[in-house]
């Protein structure tokens, strides 16, 4: 009986360029194709990518973590009932259900004497992934960063969440400062990556151009650690200078300490 | 002026000329985001049915927005050539279209009308069109341009090299250019999105890529995809800045939205102009574009979004670019949602661009929020191969790991080349020969580890350097 070989690959004679990069390069071809290795490996991507938008966060194991930790919690939704009605209508993600827009207008009454200085909003976002992953050990690198004379108040867990959500939420709840943690939009190759916005005096209306963003914490990404102390510093400029957004810019220690680390593997590359 | 209209014992009436364009609209959820859509089939249909009698006159009295309150407007209309128009100007919407299929309107009727056409025209009668209609007419449209190699050639395909790295790394963006150019693509542009903004790292890039095409002679040119601002600075510290990019939009207010108007991209041109880069052409521009974004800086005024988007390919033909690149899918479901409406916004937008006169190319794409796949990409870059869309983007293994989302890949040109019968442009496909990377049949070829620019690029990746002692 006549044996037959696989089929011939053309393998790509630059295997050693992909220590530089995490880009699919070097993938060779199966006639001008993809081969069928890398052809399920990028499907599996996808497919990583897509549960990470679809599946639900669990707020209740979230709420019960971060409980542990020593935080109050409080559980908003925004308009949003599902999650295809959320990415047809970003609007519905900026704005409280009538009764989350309730709950936050009883805790306000409760401390109407009491300053809040600052606000933390968890927000699912994009990728419930990333919050699962990444809000705890990022919560608690904040707050041990947070100055002794400021008011931290309640986590406030908000599902079907978009950024703008956090200005209803800081002004109901008479926040100086808020701060919403929330899922990206996932990539293939970071399904799980959290991004903080954050925005002085917040009110409905707010636009882009009021907030900071400090983006890409992941495992592969930016450390807890320096995204816990960029926006401590941002935070206390924005108090200093009463304003934040495009007029605030990132000047923080950190980030020089990472540009020059950056500037420094590159000219001695390891 | 309402316009009316009756189907049988329904009668539909609409607001103005945009109340009708947007109805006429193929679906989409942008439209439906922004409350402007057909409420019904029924309407839809009525609305095209309306719309197909308009005469193309019309489209000259009654503008969208008001002369007063929009550039975009102003130079539509002050730079509409009367002359170029005198030809279809008796026609209606339903006349343009029949016009356009016509075996006797050939590609030197549809450049001779190019810059008669309004953008609310070729919006218009592409809403009355099928798939096969907007694939048929663009392919007639020939657009050539010119910097370093010759772009839009009948029979080619140009792919953008787009190498992003998610810090910026210039290894990084190396390893993804070597692997893009030994796929043979890259003939359109080596296009980097900057993971930054800062000058200083904007340069390393500049000099980074300049070095790369100058060391290897590639007929080719470099963009780095920053803000328009950042460019023109650049230009004027003399680092080597081949294309300006700017993203636009159709309207004067979602412009301001992205930083820019007129007056700054006629700057920005001269400051290209000025270095005189190209060898062979001087078209020194390269525009982004794309369905929503006029809605999503809230700059839309009631237009539908694929009128909208038309309106900007006039700013583009205006400041006669190299390239221009329709992200067809980068915004995400809210304003597209799903495959089939992908589809339906890439063809169209490829259509308007080309009638227009613009060298419309197509980032084939989707984020993972979007009910789309890479199925659908292949669809439609196959459906756009077969329009003669100018170029598509290259990202290695589609998978765009600074950006975030999936686009075509070096393997996808070969296939469309392959499939399609198409070649690269002629100046690149000549290098690409001389470097061993095609055969004489056209077909990419392996090559050995020792080939010069496997040996040359790895060292010189190691070693780069030279423009971080700059900073």
């Amino acid at each position: 009986m006549k044996k037959f070989d696989k089929p011939t690959l053309s393998i790509d004679s630059w295997q050693q360029l992909k220590g530089f990069t995490r880009a699919r390069i070097a993938l060779g071809r199966a006639g001008s194709s993809l081969p069928t290795k890398e052809l399920l490996d990028f499907t599996l991507s996808h497919a990583m990518a897509r549960d990470a938008v679809h599946l639900a966060l669990n707020v209740a194991a979230l709420a019960q973590d971060l409980e542990e930790q020593g935080f109050s919690i409080q559980l908003v939704h925004s308009k949003a009932p599902d999650r295809t009605s959320y990415l047809l209508r970003p609007d519905y993600g900026r704005q409280l259900d009538q009764q989350s827009r309730r709950q936050l207008q009883a805790i306000k009454l409760a401390t109407a004497f009491d300053s809040v200085n600052l606000v933390i909003v968890v927000g699912d976002g994009l990728s419930s992934l990333s919050v699962e992953r990444h809000a705890k050990p990022l919560l608690t690198e904040i707050k041990k960063n947070i100055p002794e004379q400021w008011k931290l108040g309640s986590i406030v867990i908000a599902s079907q969440a978009r950024v703008a959500l956090a200005d209803e939420i800081g002004e109901l709840l008479g926040a100086d400062i808020v701060i919403m943690l929330i899922g990206e939009r996932p990539g293939l190759r970071s399904p799980d990556s959290l991004s903080i916005y954050m925005t002085y005096a917040p009110r409905v209306g707010c636009s882009d151009a009021d907030r900071n963003c400090i983006s890409n914490i992941c495992s592969e990404g930016l450390p807890y650690e320096t995204a816990a102390k960029k926006l401590i510093w941002l935070a206390k400029e924005a108090i200093r200078r009463k304003l934040s957004g495009v007029a605030l810019k990132d000047e923080s220690s950190v980030q020089e300490i990472a540009v020059t680390d950056q500037l420094k593997k590159l000219l001695k590359p390891e | 002026m309402v316009y009316r209209f009756s189907v049988g014992a329904s009668r539909y009436s609409f607001n103005d000329l945009k109340d009708l364009l947007a109805k006429a609209s193929p679906a989409r959820s942008g439209d439906c985001l922004a409350g402007i859509a057909a409420e019904t089939y029924a309407e839809r249909v009525a609305a095209r049915m309306c719309l197909a009698e308009v005469p193309l006159n019309r489209f000259l009295e009654e503008l969208l927005i008001p002369y007063e309150n929009d550039e975009v407007t102003r130079l539509i209309v002050d730079t509409h050539d009367k002359q170029a128009f005198t030809e279809i100007s008796h026609l209606t919407v339903g006349d343009f279209r029949d016009w356009l299929l016509a075996d006797s309107t050939d590609s030197i009727s549809l450049k001779r009308v190019a810059a008669g056409i309004t953008p609310e025209m070729a919006a218009a009668v592409s809403k009355l069109m099928r798939n096969q209609d907007l694939i048929l007419i663009a392919k007639k449209c020939q657009v050539i341009t010119a910097f370093r190699d010759t772009i839009g050639l009948p029979g080619r395909l140009s792919v953008r090299l787009q190498p992003n790295h998610p810090t910026d790394d210039p290894r990084g963006i190396a390893a993804s250019i070597l692997d893009g150019l030994l796929y043979g693509s890259g003939d359109a542009v080596i296009g980097i999105n900057p993971a930054s903004d800062s000058l200083p790292a904007l340069m390393n890039l500049y000099y980074l890529v300049d070095e790369i095409i100058h060391r290897y002679d590639i007929p080719t040119q470099s963009c780095i995809l920053t803000h328009v601002t950042n460019q023109i600075q650049l230009i004027e510290k003399n680092i080597p800045v081949d294309l300006v990019f700017q993203s636009i939009a159709g309207t004067e207010k979602a412009n301001k939205h992205f930083g820019i108007d007129l007056s700054l991209l006629r700057e920005a041109r001269s400051a290209a102009l000025s270095l005189n880069r190209g060898t062979i052409g001087n078209n020194v521009m390269y525009f982004e574009t794309g369905q929503g974004s006029a809605l999503s800086a809230d700059a839309n005024f009631g237009i539908d979004q694929q009128t909208c988007e038309a309106r900007a390919y006039a700013i583009a033909r205006h400041f006669s670019p190299l390239l221009t690149n329709t992200v067809v899918g980068f915004i995400g479901p809210e304003y597209l949602y799903d495959g089939k409406q992908l589809i339906r916004a890439g063809l169209e937008d490829h259509f308007c661009g080309k009638l227009l006169g613009v060298p419309l190319g197509c980032d084939v794409c989707y984020t993972n929020h979007a009910e789309i796949d890479q199925d659908d990409v292949d669809t439609l870059m196959t459906l756009l191969a077969a329009a003669g869309v100018t170029f598509i983007m290259g990202v290695p293994g589609a998978d765009d790991i600074m950006l975030n989302y999936q686009s075509t890949s070096f393997h996808d040109a070969l296939y469309l080349r392959k499939v399609m019968g198409l070649g690269v442009a002629p100046e690149y496909e000549q290098w690409l020969k001389n470097m061993n990377i095609m055969n004489n049949e056209g077909q990419i070829q392996p090559v050995e580890p020792v080939h010069h620019l496997l040996q040359g690029m790895s060292n010189h990746l190691l070693t780069f350097k030279a423009p971080i002692e700059k900073v």
